[in-house]
């Protein structure tokens, strides 16, 4: 039933795999996370200028990946991104057959899906500003790049931090629905390794350990980051 | 006007549209199993959990934490393809549910859904002011009739919002039962775009019917809200 001795690292098991499938996940997780936030900044500033076009687009955005199974985004993009790709390459008058690595394919599709939520978090720490600060900031003299990068990102990350934890934590664990991809995860890992030892309850269990000390050491760290970014302020 | 018509009914989209719908049942029936089944459960676990049993208390913690740390999709395969590998359970009575990807599904949202649910009901038990329950001491209340007039009432309506969440990411997670070969909604988009090799058409219909299947849940959260609010409603 278990075979917890395939687990040794070199050819007579699978442990050197799952070495490299965790670190796979974590790089996909991170790479996701870091595109999805560049999308989550787009995504607030489109809702907070005074434009009803933008703020449509970003809502209508929002509202439905949150709406839809990550695995249909996923699927979709998976199955629907190569002829998107290719369509716009047209345009450019490149006709030639491309193919995206499954690589960049998992970080597009699950940064679309965390961003909406990381949206979310950045957009209601943003608000929380007080409008006196930029008011200030603008008396001052700064431009509106200084007033961004000086006066607002600073108190948007430390209102956001815990937000973005649990944001973190939800893209750490979609990034197994990537395995219907055929990037080799833990989860595609396990499968594979269950399939050719027969054993899927020892590989499988191997997994959920492997998730769970990423999500316990991920959350220790962000609980250290918060305390570093609230120097000074009573939580 | 006829013929714009006909165009729309020969189009993929149009016609993908009745046959994800015809695994919409299955999704509901998950639905309908998991989640009456998971908010009893996650009740109990939530008092369990508060509870002065120390063995009690730490047990359901470790579980809440190792469900909550793990993916959906670990959970599904574990009990699919896990537990039907051990021959044990292959020769008992459990057999009978295991070895449907059904009852495997069924299974695992419950699992799942009791631990976040269990975890919200917790904040809204502990949330409730101590003068509520001293008042209710006061006015000679047994310990159930405590539990069941003044302290689950309260809790239940507090965290109404936070499980309309969870009930909505409970919707969502329907489509990872499709990975172990049941055919519902997901698992219908992803046998019409083998067949015909036009994923946005088949995707985009199974979206719809998820986000509409969504959107009654809010409905029927909002109106929870509603009803068992009655001092936060706006203009009554």
């Amino acid at each position: 039933m278990f075979k917890f001795d395939k687990l040794v690292f070199g050819d007579a098991g699978w442990g050197d795999e799952f070495l490299i499938a965790t670190l796979m996940t974590l790089l996909v997780s991170i790479l996701s996370m870091g595109l999805g936030l560049f999308l989550a900044i787009i995504t607030v500033w489109a809702k907070i200028i005074q434009n009803r076009i933008t703020r449509f687009i970003a809502n209508f955005y929002t509202t439905v990946i949150r709406g839809v199974p990550e695995l249909l985004v996923i699927y979709l993009i998976f199955f629907g991104g190569n002829a998107v790709v290719m369509s716009i390459a047209k345009v450019f008058g490149y006709n030639k057959y491309i193919e995206l690595n499954a690589l960049t394919i998992a970080t597009i599709a699950i940064a679309v899906i965390s961003a909406t939520y990381s949206s979310e978090v950045l957009r209601a720490s943003y608000l929380a500003i007080s409008k006196g600060q930029i008011e200030a900031a603008r008396a001052l003299g700064m431009n509106k790049f200084s007033i961004f990068f000086k006066v607002i990102s600073p108190q948007v990350i430390r209102h956001a931090l815990p937000g973005i934890g649990n944001v973190w934590q939800i893209t750490l664990k979609d990034t197994s629905l990537i395995s219907v991809t055929g990037l080799v995860e833990i989860m595609r890992q396990s499968r594979i390794s269950s399939n050719v030892e027969h054993s899927p309850l020892t590989f499988l269990i191997t997994a959920a350990i492997l998730y769970l000390c990423l999500t316990t050491i991920s959350g220790r760290v962000f609980k250290t980051l918060e305390v570093n970014y609230s120097k000074g302020f009573s939580t | 006007m006829i013929e714009f018509l006909n165009s729309i009914q020969n189009s993929l989209i149009y016609k993908n549209f009745f046959l994800v719908l015809s695994g919409l049942d299955n999704t509901i029936l998950l639905l309908l199993i998991s989640l009456p089944l998971g908010f009893v459960l996650a009740l109990l676990f939530a008092l369990g959990r508060v509870s002065k049993i120390t063995l009690l208390s730490r047990t359901i913690a470790s579980y809440i934490f190792v469900i909550r740390g793990t993916p959906l999709l670990v959970q599904i395969y574990l009990i699919y393809f896990g537990l039907g590998s051990v021959k044990l359970i292959r020769e008992s009575f459990l057999w009978y549910a295991l070895k449907e990807p059904f009852w495997c599904g069924v299974i695992a949202l419950t699992i799942n859904t009791v631990a976040y649910g269990a975890e919200i009901f917790r904040g809204g038990i502990q949330s409730i002011e101590k003068s509520q329950v001293e008042s209710g001491l006061s006015l000679g209340f047994g310990k159930f009739l405590l539990l069941r007039k003044i302290i689950l009432p309260i809790a239940i309506r507090k965290v109404l919002p936070s499980y309309g969440n969870e009930l909505i990411l409970m919707v969502k997670a329907t489509s990872l039962v499709s990975l172990t070969t049941y055919m519902e909604m997901t698992g219908i988009a992803r046998k019409i775009m083998a067949k015909t090799f036009a994923p946005v058409e088949a995707f985009i219909a199974a979206g719809i019917l998820y986000l509409f299947l969504n959107f009654l849940m809010v409905q029927f959260v909002k109106y929870l809200e509603w009803k068992y609010n009655p001092h936060l409603r706006l203009n009554n």
